[in-house]
């Protein structure tokens, strides 16, 4: 309390802003403040992550089966098991062929649709929200309409029903690989949830792009539509297209409930989460090799982050403009 | 702008008000769902794992008998999930742990010591179980759970679709094949044996007079009667005459019942449910013979009571389990005649249930006794996991079984050499 007298007695150009100042005291020294902030979050992300993590570690230098304080030490024999194991190298391949889809697919979809609205007259709050909505829709909730509405494989599916249409017989979308229709069923969910919030931070930056780029550019003799869109806008937008594909590459890595809800019991459509899953929680309750593949997991999320973001410049600020 | 403004303070009081929420409800969450916050105050608390059985009034059986018992509080966990083992497993690691819980013998719950020895509440009624339900549940002499249901699995039919096609009781897995292929019309498919066909694998492997594994636990599975199989199974599967993508699984009575397809694989447990859905016009058969050299079965699966050796109360969970199990008379009979349909693996009781005794019922009660298979402790979750596979690569996906089940061979194993050395 005695800063407050000295407060008091202070010169009274920086009067102004000193009460705040002082009236914090002590407390208002910047360490402190940032401890006080940061503590709760870095506390969570210690508790909840970085320990989990360290944890992971550890156990995947064991023979964990059936148990999470393992005691006989194998070094590295998870990560050869892990490493020469068909499956899990089948789910890294598998998640290569779903990123090389989903991502450029959502991409096209999520700009395609936020230019459609951007250039909306009226309504636009409307059909803003209505393609942002399925965001909010849970992706387990949403696999098993997929699966046991649209795409189940009775003759009273949705879309067996339209198929039947046009005289077609009743398909089993996600009873066999081969024709491959579930990745049909697993694209469209997944799209029909995600693309609403990519169509959000595309919206977003598509309203940022000054006008007087695109008049200058009208008076240069650039026509409206292709030309502008390929030489202003898409240039415009290339931060926010950076960080979207980065997003959505992310997003991939982590696909895992629509997989483990649509597909049961196959050897075929497991991305790399689905399979540790299966590993370590599921039927083997082997807590070491499953920790092994999430390390190897870790490092080649952590691996094409890297190597992303220096190809395309994300993080470098303005410059990356 | 004052507007604006205001409209700002609004967004931030609902941001505030959502992390609020997204903080409170989590922790609620973890205040009132442990299953252990039910019980009213004195005595030992317990709680109790089962899966959710598909059959009306199951839930609320379970729940009456635990609260008729004096000794302690016991609290009913019901899993809904289609994994109940994986929700099992990984919750036995943890403090939640349940400490009763049902499920099916396998040694590895055994050897990692989470399941206790349960011998000496066997031992003074032992003459009355199914000598079969004793051995499945022993490893070196010790019993390790008390068999509550046996659950024979096999085929339901519509005799009248049979009729109008012309079509017999199928005896080999090809007139099976044959069979699907007359009854199959524009809305109603020949068979259904589950979306992933996982339940078929031990009938197939049964019919065709292998085994899963020998008595030197070792692998029986790969023969040639069984690669025969798988290929049929195959060709079965590629037909168009089998029901796929049905909204309910092989366990549940819905795609006979409901006119999706005309024979079902599923088990005695809905027979009450067909009855009622079909009346008179239900037959059931054994798993077919997949080959010559084989003979049909029929997997008599079921489900058993275990006491988590890791638990806080394993005393007392043994005694709740006794009183229960082996005690209640009343409740055993209930539980397995007033819901589904279940054999008591006690001949006491079995002696007892007039339901099972003519008709429908008995058939199902003689194809158990007649073809019936029990399970093996020494064959895990990891290796039954391994088959669904060989299915997964040989049936669903047009892959060679020799290579499909070389595969699970490596897995199989695997789990043979860390459990027998």
């Amino acid at each position: 309390m005695s800063t407050t007298t000295k407060a008091a007695l202070a010169p009274p150009a920086p009067a102004k802003t000193r009460p705040a100042r002082t009236r914090r005291g002590l407390r208002g020294s910047r360490a402190f403040n940032f401890w006080l902030f940061i503590s709760p979050f870095l506390l969570g992300l210690i508790v909840f992550i970085y320990v989990p993590i360290g944890w992971s570690v550890y156990l995947s230098f064991f023979d964990a089966r059936f148990t999470v304080t393992p005691s006989t030490f194998i070094g590295f024999d998870n990560y050869t098991y892990m490493l020469t194991d068909p499956k899990f190298v089948h789910s890294l391949g598998t998640f290569t062929v779903f990123a090389a889809f989903i991502v450029p697919t959502t991409w096209a979809v999520s700009l395609g649709l936020a230019l459609l609205v951007h250039r909306l007259r009226f309504l636009r709050a409307f059909f803003r929200s209505v393609f942002f909505l399925p965001t909010a829709c849970s992706y387990v909730a949403a696999s098993l309409i997929w699966k046991m509405s649209l795409f189940s494989g009775v003759r009273f599916g949705l879309m067996n029903t339209v198929i039947g249409w046009f005289g077609s017989d009743d398909v089993a979308w996600l009873a066999s690989p081969d024709p491959p229709w579930y990745w049909l069923v697993i694209v469209t969910a997944r799209l029909w949830l995600q693309s609403g919030f990519y169509m959000i931070l595309f919206l977003a930056a598509l309203q940022n792009i000054p006008g007087e780029l695109y008049e200058a550019a009208a008076i240069d003799g650039a026509r409206r539509g292709w030309q502008t869109f390929r030489h202003i806008t898409l240039p415009q937008l290339r931060a926010t297209s950076t960080a979207v594909v980065l997003l959505l590459l992310i997003a991939a890595y982590q696909a895992f409930d629509e997989f483990y809800n649509l597909l049961d019991k196959t050897t075929w459509g497991r991305p790399p989460l689905v399979e540790l899953y299966y590993t370590a929680l599921g039927q083997e309750q082997d807590y070491g090799a499953g920790s092994a593949g999430a390390v190897i997991l870790t490092a080649l999320i952590v691996l094409v982050t890297l190597f992303q973001g220096r190809l395309m410049g994300f993080g470098r600020g303005e410059e990356s403009k | 702008m004052s507007a604006v403004s205001s409209s700002n303070w609004d967004r931030r009081s609902i941001l505030r008000a959502a992390v609020g929420l997204a903080v409170a409800v989590p922790l609620a969450a973890c205040g009132g769902n442990n299953g252990r916050g039910a019980g009213s105050g004195s005595g030992t608390q317990l709680t109790q794992m089962f899966h959710a059985y598909g059959e009306a009034g199951t839930e609320q059986a379970v729940k009456r008998y635990a609260a008729a018992y004096e000794k302690a509080n016991v609290t009913t966990q019901w899993i809904t999930s289609a994994d109940y083992e994986s929700k099992l497993f990984a919750t036995l690691l943890t403090k939640n742990a349940p400490d009763v819980f049902e499920f099916h013998p396998q040694i590895q719950m055994v050897r990692s010591g989470q399941v206790a020895d349960l011998s000496d509440l066997v031992d003074p009624v032992r003459e009355d179980f199914n000598p079969a339900d004793i051995t499945s549940h022993t490893v070196d002499g010790k019993v390790y759970g008390i068999r509550m249901i046996d659950d024979p699995q096999f085929f339901f039919y519509r005799p009248s679709l049979f009729e109008k096609a012309r079509v017999k009781v199928p005896e080999t897995l090809d007139e099976l094949i044959e069979a699907a292929a007359r009854l199959t019309t524009g809305k109603v498919k020949g068979v259904y044996l589950g979306n992933d066909l996982h339940a078929i694998v031990n009938p197939l492997i049964w019919s065709a007079g292998a085994d899963t594994l020998d008595a030197k636990n070792e692998i029986a599975y790969h023969t040639p009667a069984v690669v025969e199989g798988l290929k049929k199974m195959r060709k079965l599967f590629a037909s168009g005459h089998l029901l796929l993508g049905a909204p309910t699984d092989y366990w549940d009575p819905s795609s006979l019942s409901q006119g999706l397809c005309a024979i079902q694989f599923c088990g005695m447990w809905a027979m009450p449910q067909f009855q009622k859905a079909l009346g008179d016009d239900l037959g059931v058969f054994p798993f077919p013979k997949t080959a010559d050299s084989g003979k049909p079965s029929v997997y008599n699966g079921g489900w058993s009571m275990f006491v988590n050796a890791k638990g806080d109360h394993v005393d007392a969970a043994k005694e709740y389990v006794k009183w229960l199990w082996i005690d209640q008379k009343k409740d055993q009979e209930d539980w397995a005649t007033s819901y589904g349909f279940h054999i008591p693996p006690r001949s006491s009781i079995a002696a007892r249930a007039t339901r099972l005794k003519s008709g429908l019922p008995a058939q199902g009660v003689k194809l158990f006794d007649e073809f019936g298979h029990f399970d093996n402790i020494g064959w895990t979750q990891a290796m039954m996991s391994a088959t669904w596979d060989v299915i997964a690569d040989c049936v669903r996906e047009d892959g060679d079984p020799e290579a499909a089940l070389d595969k699970c061979d490596r897995a199989v194993n695997r789990e043979l050499k860390k459990l027998f050395g």
